[in-house]
């Protein structure tokens, strides 16, 4: 094994990740007084935050009568009742200051006529519990994550956070049980650095790239959750996979259900509104596992639209060209570059696309991540935190609500920098580092550099891909998981075989690909085994061979290690919080989930 | 016209050939600076034959085809693929743009050459050094200031001053624009350049904006701002169609009229 010096850092708080959420968590430690390091392998204005279109929810109640218990329980319904209730209460109820907060750093919301931040209807949403359709999720037109994400920067800029740019995260620093610090490549010197923290947050985003399709850039490896496993730690719910209803067909490029939101609505071959037999009340603007069933549906029974009958359309032409231009003009520049669509007069081609992960790592709603150890479900892990897609605090439970992603990042960001000055203190002492404790990075890092196998990294990533395409899908069989599980386990055992073309340090995108895939592999792994494991349908986990939602054994958090070395998942599970946050609001019990 | 050669350690010499895979029907040229800092020798321009049949419609997709099943050595910097992370910005058919919303059968020419972003520093291939571009942007504290203490919901702002912001805050900041304009390749240590003027005005047209003032004596420099010639390779180039010289022109509007 070639030898590596490390360049040591050492600050209070590391964050890894400068997305919404990593940027948001950074700044609250910073303005606390906490020396915080931000390393990130992209700019933080490339991070995956930037293409959020559709908006951030919150009841501000700009368009007419709002109530955080309704999007409480909106929120609860949507997940299925997988989601922890007490940290739903916490994310609705500091949904709105954390809306406010953005608007008075100048995220150029749009406005209404008496400029106040305008509001548009989203899936699942709704007024006084159910009733109908509300305007909740607060827009920047349809580039809301953009504007967020610049304006957060922008803001950390006026704060004392370092930014450690183009750094790419290796694993976590361990010691006995202990988080104690982070590894990271630099990409443009090719050095390595031994950051040292009392605390690490994971801000690393979600795995989408796991999929062969999905609307994820190709930076969301989910490189957070590949070092959690690999230091021995679960993930949670990693089986409930979000498809998103409108990705472009072919290209995958996310068209938001704010298009929906503003009246667009869905068609088949018979040019039929199907939605409406699916969710009568609400439509087209249910939950995004329930539309991406039915179109899913409507294609496999023969009335998908073009050549192949593979896709469905998205109707737009019928909308107020004033309309699309102040409040669609986003997706109706990507209609036109990736589908040559004109969305004034032609419909946009779609298809259910891979676009978020409810799962990921466990925590409680103060961001502190969890595992379980002997009786106790609960047992934080010190010195770790996880926000945004990485983590599953669980607010979106079993599936996510559209606009509830961006208010997760910013409310659990802020939460995350809260608990942080709470129990730390700037400047203590840290105890020394052990060799040891990173001699396995190093031997990963060296091995990947060297790999001389036969096997290309990219083709062993499609392999990859194409397996949790076919095998774990909108809709899920038996047969199609132990598919997947046996698929996942050749895959794994490729690995050993996996060649690596540049030997280089200096932006070696081959072998900073290879560590990505080496991330994703275990991810996709647990996320087969999870969805094998689970014989239930609730969700965006549907099983064909159980349709129905089973609360008496299936009310509980999967949790699913991973044996890296073997390529073997162990599970057990949490019990799905069944009390809110405060009396001033009653544990909403699971019910029929109709629409 | 001023001759200028480059030093001889930066002249870029014809690099390696990768034919085309077997079977092949049609196939596209696509030449691409090679530059490794860790290994001897120029940079050099390798030449792809690709089998465009097993692309994309973009040349985004040809290089992450090329990189994937041709020659992993290659670097480049992607993220979103879909024209908002900025990443990929590059220098295609002599021209600077994305390459994951440009189309390479819409680059003219027989072969598409492919460089990176001209006059920043090359790190590796594709892959340009943009500290200085990010410190500039920083530079101008992008970011809203207020004195008056903040409400407790949202500040006030009308329709008609949200719609200035428009063709401003959509900037992506992936620096075609700054690094397509001569006077930036001539004066980049001083002259701010178009991106970092675009998101300059922007905080100053935004009416909560509290430092109009400030912000207009921090760009008053005979570099900062007035190195704008308005060449308008700015506009020209903005994969998302924004007009940084005009946002220029305005800044410039601004400063005259606050002293008539």
């Amino acid at each position: 094994m070639a030898t590596y010096e490390f360049i040591n850092h050492r600050y209070d708080v590391v964050v890894v990740g400068a997305g919404g959420s990593g940027l948001r968590a950074a700044l609250g430690c910073a303005q606390a007084g906490l020396k915080t390091a931000c390393i990130s392998k992209v700019f933080p204005t490339r991070s995956h935050t930037v293409a959020a279109q559709g908006g951030i929810s919150a009841s501000l109640g700009n368009m007419g009568e709002d109530d955080w218990r309704w999007h409480m329980y909106d929120t609860v319904k949507g997940s299925d009742w997988l989601g922890d209730q007490d940290a739903i209460e916490y994310m609705v109820r500091n949904a709105p200051a954390a809306v406010y907060e953005l608007e008075h750093w100048g995220v150029p919301f749009s406005r209404t006529e008496d400029g106040k931040i305008y509001q548009r209807a989203f899936g699942g949403m709704t007024r006084n519990y159910g009733e109908s359709p509300i305007q909740r999720t607060c827009a920047a037109a349809d580039r809301t994550g953009h504007a967020m994400l610049h304006t957060m920067y922008g803001q950390s800029l006026a704060h004392e956070t370092e930014f450690f740019i183009e750094y790419f995260a290796l694993d976590l620093i361990m010691d006995e049980g202990v988080c104690r610090g982070v590894t990271a490549w630099k990409l443009d010197d090719g050095t390595l650095h031994r950051f040292q923290a009392q605390l690490v947050i994971l801000a690393s985003g979600g795995y989408g790239r796991a999929y062969f399709s999905c609307t994820s850039a190709h930076t969301c490896t989910g490189d957070g959750n590949g070092m959690v496993l690999r230091a021995g730690l679960p993930l949670q719910d990693m089986e409930f996979v979000q498809f998103h209803p409108t990705g472009i067909y072919g290209a995958g490029c996310l068209i938001t259900e704010g298009a929906r939101g503003e009246g667009g609505y869905l068609t088949n071959s018979e040019g039929e509104r199907f939605m409406e037999r699916y969710a009568p009340s609400v439509k087209d603007l249910a939950p995004r596992d329930m539309v991406s069933r039915a179109m899913t549906i409507e294609i496999r029974e023969g009335r998908g639209v073009g050549p192949k009958k593979d896709h469905i359309f998205l109707h737009l032409d019928h909308l107020d060209p004033k309309v699309l231009h102040e409040r669609l003009p986003g997706i109706s520049e990507s209609a036109r570059i990736f589908a040559g669509v004109d969305v004034t007069k032609e419909p946009i081609p779609v298809l259910p696309t891979v676009h978020y992960n409810m799962g990921g790592i466990p925590t409680n709603f103060y961001s502190e991540v969890v595992t379980k150890t002997g009786k106790n479900p609960d047992e934080v892990v010190p010195g770790l935190m996880a926000v945004g897609e990485a983590a599953c605090v669980s607010v979106h439970g079993a599936n996510r609500l559209g606009s509830n992603s961006l208010i997760d990042l910013v409310v659990f960001g802020r939460s995350a920098a809260l608990r942080a000055a709470e129990v730390l203190k700037s400047g203590d002492k840290q105890p020394e580092l052990k060799p040891a404790m990173t001699e396995g990075h190093l031997a990963r890092f060296d091995r990947f550099r060297h790999a001389d196998g036969d096997t290309p990294t990219a083709a062993l990533r499609l392999e990859m891909q194409h397996s949790m395409q076919e095998d774990a899908a909108v809709f899920r069989t038996g047969d199609s998981l132990k598919s997947g599980v046996k698929r996942l386990q050749a895959v794994h055992d490729k690995r050993a075989d996996l060649r690596v073309s540049d030997r280089g340090l200096i932006w070696n995108t081959d072998l900073m690909e290879t560590l990505e895939l080496d991330n994703l592999i275990g991810q996709a792994t647990v996320t087969v085994n999870g969805a094998l494991n689970r014989t239930e349908s609730r969700g965006a986990h549907a099983r064909e061979d159980f349709p129905e939602r089973d609360d008496k054994g299936w009310m509980k958090h999967t949790l699913a290690w991973f044996d890296d070395a073997s390529g073997k998942v162990r599970i057990d599970y949490r019990p799905v919080h069944a009390f809110t946050m405060t009396n001033d609001i009653a544990y909403m019990p699971p019910k029929a989930r109709v629409y | 016209m001023v001759q200028l050669t480059l030093p001889k350690n930066s002249q870029v010499q014809t690099g390696r050939h990768h034919p085309a895979p077997e079977g092949a029907k049609r196939t596209k040229a696509f030449r691409v600076y090679r530059y490794d800092p860790e290994e001897p020798g120029n940079p050099r321009w390798d030449t792809y034959d690709v089998d465009v049949d097993a692309c994309g419609p973009m040349v985004l997709d040809v290089l992450l085809h090329i990189k994937n099943t041709m020659d992993a050595t290659l670097a480049f910097r992607r993220s979103c693929r879909e024209g908002v992370c900025g990443s990929c910005a590059m220098n295609i058919g002599g021209r600077n743009t994305l390459a994951c919303t440009h189309g390479w059968e819409d680059v003219p020419g027989k072969d598409v050459q492919v460089s990176p972003l001209p006059h920043m520093p090359v790190v590796k291939d594709l892959v340009p050094d943009l500290t200085l571009f990010y410190a500039q942007y920083a530079s101008i504290e992008p970011w809203l200031h207020t004195d008056t203490p903040e409400p407790q919901k949202e500040w006030i702002q009308s329709p008609e001053d949200r719609a200035k912001l428009d063709g401003l805050y959509e900037c992506i900041l992936c620096a075609c624009c700054t690094t397509s304009c001569p006077s930036y390749w001539w004066n980049g240590e001083k002259y701010l350049g178009p991106a970092t003027l675009l998101q300059a005005y922007r905080w100053l047209i935004d009416s909560r904006d509290e430092a109009t003032g400030e912000r207009l004596d921090a760009l008053e420099d005979p570099f900062k701002l007035y190195r704008c010639h308005t060449i308008m390779n700015c506009a020209q180039v903005c994969p998302k169609g924004l007009n940084p010289a005009k946002a220029i022109a305005e800044i410039k509007k601004m400063l005259v009229e606050r002293v008539v």
